[in-house]
């Protein structure tokens, strides 16, 4: 039996995939076969649900001293686009948020903001909102605010806990390899950063999310690598909720322009989460983020092992700075009718998949 | 795989090789399996014409916007007096292709016209002789079955002295337009001025009885019912096995925007638009070649749709029109480069074509 059909039989007996079978799955590049074997993963753990939530993004500041070559979103103080949002900017967004679940609070590494005023966005959004749920800082985050705060990462998560932080965000991902990181992101936390955080954060009982950001200078065992490394972590701890995928966008960064890089295709995405679902095999949820993928693609991804469309955002900043096309809010209506189409139960949620 | 009942018939009739009915066509449309019509319709066209991905590097004129049907699905058709009405002249014509051959690839032109109230066969039919004089390397397909019609119109011609006429001034096919929805219900409905669905017909045909090649089409997601989809493709089926004379079929989802049905028709989803794709390579078991027209569909859902049915992805383009003026979103013109990289990350084969 060759490679390629010892991971097909795998799929067909529900055995978990291995490193040698990705690869050749991946290598096959059977879009269909890829798209029926994570619907059918995806049916039989989460039916005929596709889940949705009605939040609201907001992106503290874009000010940022981490300057990551991938980022689009970032700015020094000086520049023109530069903005950092007070207290009193945040609980006007928020007032006008009345009517959403959860709210998505992720920012850059402000050069001087110290960490009460992160932890008082926190608490303003718990006092103005009491009940939603608060997704907020990336692990990427949270090694910055243990630097400038002398506290230790499991300090810090405390007091963010403490403040009302419901969930952590599984941003920062990108690809947890230090080969790649020294490039698209040097001055970042490291790989084993961002998994000490998560693997404290479960500890404390804060669950998280995770990503991956593909489509750079990764070659496709470092996708592999990262996929397994979560898939580690999730037996360890089971802390981890929800996976999503970030294709690179490549417009306006300077990555992009230093490796003339073009974005990956729809193809690629569908391939890459049709893939991904099929190895994290014990992820409960897994999201096709719209804004990342378009509408259309994010519909169809439904048929590619997502049961989450994200959310209506509100506002979303970071990906449209890198030249994201999908518009930047979307209503509840348009959200179910794609899912409704797609022959799909619309379920609105909380942060932690509860029915609303 | 993962269907049963009915549709485990038709898979296995699919598989088979033996030709759908029109009830089958029905059910094919009246199910919600997206992925296992792709699987079906992948099946289908690897046997059909393998792995290759036909493209081309053309240029579409558009003489004139100025048309007497103005049809109501149309964005494109303008009153002599509207503002932004056009009539090129032959030196414009001439001007846009010398522009487009600074592309050495440049290998063909796609000639389709409003209905001009004015213009006569003679004055249409110069515009081909002198672009054929000028460029005789390009292939020239030009004019939809409407156009010819009405050069049959207002000439007095048969349809068949038409197709003589135009021949012999250098045009080799003929253009898929025009066929919209091919019932009489839906023409009357839609576009009562333009040919009827016998003389559309007709003029393919008498095309292929003269040795004329031409392609096909569909306009679809207006008010047509899935039935009259079916219908459509049985029809054009029934001509492909008189003649032999199609070489490639062409959906085109309907753009509402700027259009006299904008207000009570939504545009289709591409969920429509793969489902379609993959149901019209199922029942057009005798075509060789079916696009997917990166304009209409955008780019990521042309690449998608390689994997349902289509094999060919048309062209560059140049500078595109007509959908342009009903909202399309894609951009006017794809670099060839971008074109084989889309192909090549689906896996296939990408191979220019002279111009089809």
């Amino acid at each position: 039996m060759d490679s390629l059909q010892r991971a097909k039989e795998k799929i067909s007996l529900g055995t978990r995939l291995e490193r040698d079978d990705i690869l050749a799955l991946y290598e096959d590049n059977d879009l269909l076969y890829l798209a029926e074997a994570a619907r059918h993963f995806k049916e039989a753990k989460t039916g005929k649900k596709i889940f949705y939530t009605v939040n609201r993004h907001i992106n503290l500041t874009n000010v940022c001293k981490s300057n990551c070559p991938l980022c689009a979103y970032q700015c020094r103080s000086g520049d023109n686009r530069a903005f950092t949002l007070e207290l009193d900017d945040v609980k006007k967004i928020l007032r006008s948020a009345a009517q959403v679940s959860e709210v998505h609070i992720v920012s850059s590494l402000h050069p001087d903001k110290d960490f009460a005023y992160y932890v008082d966005a926190v608490k303003l959004t718990k006092k103005i909102l009491p009940h939603v749920g608060i997704n907020a800082f990336t692990p990427v985050e949270v090694v910055n605010f243990a630097k400038i705060s002398g506290k230790t990462i499991a300090a810090v998560l405390s007091e963010l806990i403490s403040a009302g932080v419901t969930s952590l965000a599984g941003g920062g991902a990108e690809i947890l390899s230090d080969r790649v990181r020294e490039i698209i992101c040097p001055k970042k936390c490291s790989a084993a950063e961002w998994l000490k955080v998560m693997r404290t954060a479960h500890r404390l009982g804060l669950r998280t999310n995770a990503s991956m950001m593909f489509g750079h200078v990764e070659t496709i065992a470092e996708r592999i690598d990262h996929l397994l490394t979560l898939r580690d972590l999730q037996d360890e701890t089971g802390g981890f909720v929800a996976m999503m995928l970030f294709p690179f966008h490549p417009a306006n960064t300077e990555l992009g322009k230093r490796f003339d890089l073009r974005g990956v295709g729809s193809w690629e995405n569908l391939k890459m989460l049709a893939l991904s679902r099929l190895t994290l095999d014990n992820f409960a949820h897994f999201k096709a983020f719209w804004v990342m993928l378009t509408l259309p693609i994010a519909q169809l991804a439904l048929n590619f092992g997502a049961d989450d469309l994200d959310g209506t955002l509100g506002e979303e900043k970071i990906i449209h700075a890198a030249g994201a096309k999908g518009s930047a809010a979307i209503t509840r209506e348009t959200l179910e009718r794609i899912i409704v189409e797609a022959g799909y139960q619309p379920i609105e949620r909380d942060s932690f998949y509860n029915e609303i | 795989m993962f269907v049963s009942g009915e549709l485990e018939r038709i898979e296995r009739k699919v598989f088979s090789g033996e030709r759908l009915t029109r009830e089958d066509g029905e059910l094919l449309f009246a199910c919600n399996e997206l992925s296992w019509l792709g699987v079906l319709a992948d099946y289908v066209r690897k046997k059909v014409c393998g792995e290759r991905v036909y493209y081309n590097v053309n240029c579409h004129v558009n003489l004139t916007n100025i048309c007497a049907a103005r049809c109501k699905f149309c964005a494109f058709g303008r009153g002599v007096d509207d503002k932004g009405a056009y009539a090129m002249t032959i030196d414009d014509a001439i001007k846009l292709v010398t522009e487009a051959s600074g592309d050495p690839h440049l290998s063909g032109l796609h000639i389709v016209s409003g209905l001009h109230p004015t213009w006569t066969f003679e004055h249409y039919l110069s515009f081909v002789e002198i672009l054929h004089e000028k460029f005789p390397r390009l292939h020239i397909k030009g004019f939809t079955g409407v156009e010819v019609q009405h050069f049959a119109n207002i000439s007095g011609l048969s349809v068949e002295e038409i197709l003589i006429r135009l021949k012999a001034a250098g045009l080799e096919a003929i253009a898929g337009g025009g066929a919209e929805i091919l019932t009489d219900r839906v023409r009357n409905m839609l576009c009562p001025k333009k040919a009827t669905a016998d003389q559309w017909l007709n003029v393919a045909r008498t095309a292929h009885r003269l040795g004329i090649k031409t392609n096909a089409s569909m306009l679809y997601g207006h008010i047509e019912t899935l039935a009259e989809r079916v219908e459509h493709l049985i029809r054009l089926r029934e001509l492909q096995d008189e003649t032999g004379g199609f070489q490639t079929f062409i959906c085109f989802p309907f753009l509402p925007k700027n259009t006299a049905l904008e207000k009570t028709i939504k545009q289709t989803t591409m969920w429509d638009d793969l489902r379609t794709m993959a149901i019209s390579r199922l029942m057009l078991d005798n075509f060789p070649n079916i696009k997917a027209y990166w304009v209409m569909l955008t780019v990521p859902v042309a690449q998608v749709a390689l994997s349902f049915g289509a094999n060919d992805i048309d062209g560059t383009i140049h500078h595109e029109n007509i959908l342009h003026d009903a909202g399309a979103t894609s951009p006017r013109r794809l670099d060839e480069d971008e074109i084989i990289k889309i192909i090549r990350e689906a896996g296939r084969v990408p191979y220019v074509t002279g111009g089809i």
